[in-house]
């Protein structure tokens, strides 16, 4: 099937406005029969939440926390993206388009960009009037930093915690609606199918983590805003709850998941120290704002201290490779350079797998206090981590799995391709193509909670009954028989290995083999691998105690076993794509430099993934991408 | 970076089956500890040799593991977080204890925070105090410039100071009184200082400070143990701006 | 009026009141220290006192409505905060509570009876102990009533122990009132607890030199 984004035609400058008019709207005395689900409540599900809340549809919203303010979102330390061109450096909405079209590596939508970068500015706007501490200068105006795969400083940041103070702001308004009646909050609920009755989106089945109850809701509309899956990698910086879950159960009642093989691999993590490890902490991409990355030029000086090695004994690599961007070259470009200087032996740390960020260039040049000040937090974490003082020796860092860009297929109305499913922020594709700049994912989960969901999802429930579907309908029992029969399955086993020791196995399979260099060889040994573990799983793994109750076991097995599903798809995509591009990088598709090299010939198009029951391939579709205003060049950052 | 000295420690967790069971220490040992593991990790590994036993592995909450979702929550020997200065459960790390040790392991108590299971309490009370007020209400669009408000740095500063708050529950936990009070005024100084803030600081700081009495929390008599046990090391400067907001509320 | 129910505003009666009376407490204690200067000196003051007539009944309504909104609160909020803090931990380690912070309803409730004591002791005299006589200019003998009360051992030691109390009070109170009264800030807040407690260990130790110099002969009749 060829699949249509329904991206409106035109102009770009005007495709936003113009749609935006185009849709119909559901009057203000209706909008309150309308019933509303958001799953997940960091900056996408709380800002959507909060939104469509205000707007005065009834909403109910769910989270697996025990509060909606504590969505991993909550952890994005940098910095969001915004066109205003406060510091009159030659920004604009369409260099933003651009950036992000260009730094997704050619693989997002035009329209859905361009709407973005149209939005950023209002996303601002809003959170400085919730009460965002973003950073000021001394006149009390906004400040900017730098992030990479731009050469304008238009990332708004508050301190290294601005995800933080979004999130907040986001549950603010949040809060407030739920104060007002507007949004019943649900925590502690993890959604464990979908409902969809008739071939429409109609509900969720949910368990109480605290009692273990199922619990079953129907609604007009489901927005699944449940972020990223890239803890399939085991360890990665995202939260402990983090999974596919949600959208893996939406993948299985149909709804097509797009691009899985884009996974973000972070350039500046702290290097992992040991196997007992349970995930790996971000050092922000702002850090290279003031920050040098090198590894030794010889080999025989990295059992010494970084201070004894001689400058010109240093090789900065990314200032070599890519002297125009320098240490601000994109994640994706950075990690693999990192991950080069390794595999050439010249990692430093333990098992040679880190490089230096030095920050002794800038304390020389503006302070040590300047430092702190910017990034104390950071310089904190770090030394309670590891127990080094990174203002004394430069910090260790390695790459890290981070951000999803593929996810759950949507269109221009962020509505999959089940009717009356809309996916937001991470959980969708959309935006990022195949690589995401940094301060880009804020940007985007806002995006969509706070000005686009509000608006299209009028349009579809301005053309739909309210109410026709409640938790009586037989799809919604069978959904809860369902659920119960996998759960039951899952305690059954009562096997010999415990649920992390698959969950670390796939993650070590996926990283070693479909990490930061893929080829055909390791993804099809990949493709073996995972559903013989899948099936040692379902014959071997122990889940104590029981569904009854509150059961942290049996979460994490309901999670693992989707990651093990998911994995496979994952492969197959990788697999399927044979071309480099931004975070899928196939080592058969290299130039003899090292880049990526897209095959846009062949594969300019989103590759959505049809569930087609167990045991059976997923069939692919295709939306072909069509650059009409940014065009398809080879990415260079040299 | 030493992997070869590894500790073994005898823990002692509460374990309670539900809000109304009644609760009691058990004992473990943990072995093979390094330096290195986390808090977090050391209970992981315990918990892996407790499910391969056959038995109900200890639940905690914990998410980010990075310092800053504010689920973990465990009173180490006595301590809401350990004691480390500015840490959480999950960055504090073992090498802050010596091999042989004996620790402690409680859930928070507070008659505000019941427990649900073992070392998980209920912290909705802190939303609904956010509920009551934690917030400017605009609404989503027709707002201002962010420039057009401007916010001298020292001011953005201070009411970042406040913001940093991740609404962990340890200042109520560490409360000789089980007082919320600085989780409460750490909202209210950050949007009393804030231009945005201003027109509804009155309402805000009697209705933040009603929610915070019915919820059953304590009343603040200013200990100051809640700063130092606080993550984010959150000044008690705040409680003396609420203090001031709430008195400027009455007239 | 939400003053006198609310969590902060009890606090802030609690906090007025209680600086008010540690004015009286300073400024009792100035009167007091006129026994150093001898019988002429404390009589003479006694005497002055007396003097005022109905003001000095406007003054002790005035005491009595202090000490009864400061103790009624007080006891109110502790039994709050008790049934706040409804379990304690196994291991007990503070890492800032004072012990005079988190003892503060005991001292509180020492200083009360004290106060009782010491009205029906000297004021109402009616205690066995009160030796009462006129000096040689008329005036009512204070300074031989302290003295011979004082080389009672055990007389002394109930206003030595209650005036340890009262430091330890005041020790976390001085402090706490800038607080609650939302005058302390980040840079001021260490200056106000170590000035509170100077204050505190003065007026404590103040107090306490009278009977100990009594009972060690400094003083005598």
């Amino acid at each position: 099937m060829i699949l249509d984004g329904k991206c409106p035609t035109g102009p770009i400058e005007k495709t936003w406005d113009k749609h935006r008019f185009d849709l119909k709207l559901v009057n203000p005395a209706n909008k309150r029969k309308y019933k509303v689900i958001v799953v997940g409540t960091g900056l996408a599900g709380g800002a959507a939440a909060a939104s469509l809340g205000e707007l005065g549809y009834q909403v109910e919203a769910f989270c697996y926390q025990d509060s909606p303010r504590r969505a991993h979102s909550i952890a994005a330390q940098g910095g969001i993206n915004a066109a205003k061109a406060y510091p009159n450096d030659g920004d604009s909405i369409y260099r933003l388009f651009y950036d992000t079209i260009k730094g997704g590596d050619f693989r997002a939508r035009e329209a859905d960009v361009w709407r973005l970068a149209q939005v950023s500015n209002n996303i601002i706007d809003q959170c400085v009037a919730q009460g965002v501490p973003f950073a000021r200068d001394y006149a009390g105006y906004l400040d900017n930093r730098s992030f990479g795969g731009a050469q304008v400083s238009r990332t708004f940041y508050a301190r290294g915690q601005t995800g933080q103070q979004l999130l907040l702001g986001a549950y603010s308004a949040l809060s407030r609606q739920i104060k007002a009646g507007t949004v019943k909050m649900y925590p502690r609920r993890e959604m464990l199918d979908l409902v969809v009755v008739d071939g429409v989106a109609k509900g969720i089945t949910v368990r109480n983590l605290i009692t273990g109850e199922l619990e079953s809701y129907a609604a007009d509309a489901v927005c699944l805003a449940t972020g990223g899956y890239v803890n399939v990698f085991y360890l990665s910086t995202n939260a402990m709850g983090c999974s596919v879950t949600a959208n893996w159960k939406a993948y299985r009642k149909g709804a097509f998941f797009a691009n899985p093989c884009y996974t973000q691999i972070h350039p500046t993590c702290i290097p992992q120290a040991g196997d007992y490890q349970s995930k790996l902490t971000l050092m922000s991409e702002s850090l290279r704002n003031d920050g040098r990355c090198w590894v030794p030029k010889k080999k025989e000086d990295l059992a010494k201290h970084p201070d004894q090695i001689p400058e010109e004994d240093r090789d900065y690599y990314l200032e070599r490779k890519y002297p125009s961007f320098g240490n601000l070259a994109p994640r994706d470009i950075a990690s693999r350079a990192a991950k080069e200087q390794c595999d050439d032996g010249r990692g430093v740390g333990p098992g040679g797998r880190g490089v230096y960020l030095d920050f002794s260039t800038s304390i020389g040049r503006v302070g040590e206090n300047t430092i702190k000040e910017r990034y104390g937090n950071l310089f904190e974490m770090y030394e309670k981590i590891t127990d080094e003082n990174a203002y004394k020796r430069p910090m260790r860092i390695y790459p890290a799995p981070h951000y999803a860009m593929g996810g759950l297929w949507v269109d221009y109305n962020l509505m999959s391709n089940i009717p009356g499913l809309f996916v937001l922020g991470e959980a969708n594709f959309s935006v990022h193509g195949a690589n995401r700049l940094g301060a880009s994912a804020l940007m985007q989960g806002l995006a969509d909670g706070y000005f686009v969901i509000p608006y299209t999802i009028g349009g579809y429930l301005a053309g739909v009954k309210p109410g026709t579907v409640g938790t009586d309908n037989p799809e919604f029992k069978k959904s809860v028989e369902d659920v119960v029969s996998y759960r039951d399955k899952l305690l059954s086993v009562n096997g010999k290995k415990t649920v992390s020791e698959f969950m670390r196995e796939v993650g070590h399979l996926m990283w070693e083999n479909c990490g930061m260099a893929r080829s055909k060889e390791s993804l099809t040994d990949n493709l073996k691998k995972i559903p013989a573990l899948k099936e040692e799983f379902w014959k071997n793994v122990k889940v104590t105690g029981t569904g009854a109750e509150l059961n942290q076991d049996l979460e994490n097995a309901g999670r693992t076993a989707d990651f093990l599903e998911f994995a496979e798809l994952l492969c197959t995509d990788a697999l399927h794509r044979e071309e480099s591009c931004g975070g899928h990088f196939r080592v058969e598709h290299q130039t003899s430099d090292g880049e990526a090299m897209r095959d846009d010939e062949n594969f300019c198009y989103v590759g959505a993934w049809e569930f087609k029951g167990d045991g059976k391939d997923p069939e692919l579709h295709k939306e072909p991408l069509r650059f009409e205003n940014v065009h398809l060049a080879v990415r260079s950052y040299k | 970076m030493s992997e070869h000295k590894t500790m073994t420690l005898t823990l002692n967790v509460w374990r309670q089956k539900g809000p109304n069971a009644p609760g009691k220490f058990e004992t473990y040992t943990a072995k093979g500890i390094t330096e290195h593991h986390s808090f977090l990790e050391m209970i992981d590994v315990v918990n892996e040799d407790l499910i391969k036993a056959g038995k109900d592995p200890i639940v905690f909450d914990h998410d980010c593991r990075e310092g800053i979702c504010g689920m973990c929550s465990q009173v180490i020997n006595g301590v809401p977080h350990g004691g480390q200065e500015r840490t959480t459960v999950c960055q504090l790390h073992m090498r802050k204890f010596k091999d042989g040790d004996t620790i402690y392991i409680e859930p928070w108590r507070a008659a505000a925070f019941p427990i649900l299971k073992d070392l998980i309490v209920d912290r909705s009370a802190y939303d609904t105090i956010t509920q009551a007020g934690g917030y400017t209400s605009c609404h989503t669009g027709g707002v201002p410039d962010g420039n057009a408000l401007l916010v001298p740095k020292g001011v953005a500063d201070y009411a970042m100071d406040a913001a940093e708050c991740i609404g962990c529950g340890a200042c109520a936990a560490g409360c000789p009184n089980s007082s919320a009070m600085l989780f409460t005024s750490a909202k209210v100084a950050q949007l009393a200082v804030l231009p945005q803030g201003q027109a509804e600081a009155k309402k805000r700081v009697t209705s933040m400070v009603d929610a915070m009495q019915e919820c059953g929390f304590g009343n603040c008599s200013n200990h100051y143990e809640c700063q130092a046990v606080c993550p984010k090391g959150i000044n008690v400067k705040f409680i003396a701006k609420l203090n001031r907001e709430y008195l400027k509320a009455q007239f | 009026m939400s003053l006198f129910t609310s969590t902060v505003g009890r606090k802030i009666i609690m906090a007025i009141t209680g600086q008010l009376m540690v004015l009286f407490v300073i400024v009792h204690l100035l009167g007091n220290s006129s026994i150093f200067i001898g019988p002429n000196g404390i009589n003479a003051y006694a005497e002055h006192l007396h003097s005022l007539g109905p003001l000095v009944w406007v003054f002790r309504l005035i005491m009595l409505v202090l000490v009864s909104l400061h103790g009624w609160f007080g006891i109110q909020l502790t039994l709050e905060n008790k049934a706040a803090a409804t379990t304690t931990y196994a291991v007990n380690r503070k890492l800032k509570a004072s012990f005079a912070g988190e003892n503060m309803i005991w001292t509180g409730l020492i200083v009360l009876a004290f106060i009782v004591y010491h009205l029906l002791h000297f004021t109402a005299r009616v205690t066995p102990d009160i030796v009462a006589g006129t000096d040689a200019a008329g005036r009512y003998d204070v300074y031989t009533m302290v003295v011979s009360s004082f080389q009672h051992g055990a007389i002394a030691l109930i206003y030595i122990v209650a005036m340890i109390a009262l430091l330890l009070h005041l020790f976390h109170g001085i402090q706490s009132f800038f607080q609650t009264m939302g005058w302390n800030s980040e840079r001021s807040q260490c200056r106000i607890t170590t000035g509170g407690r100077v204050v505190a260990a003065i007026l404590g130790l103040g107090y306490i030199a009278i009977p100990v110099s009594i009972l060690i002969g400094i003083l005598n009749k």
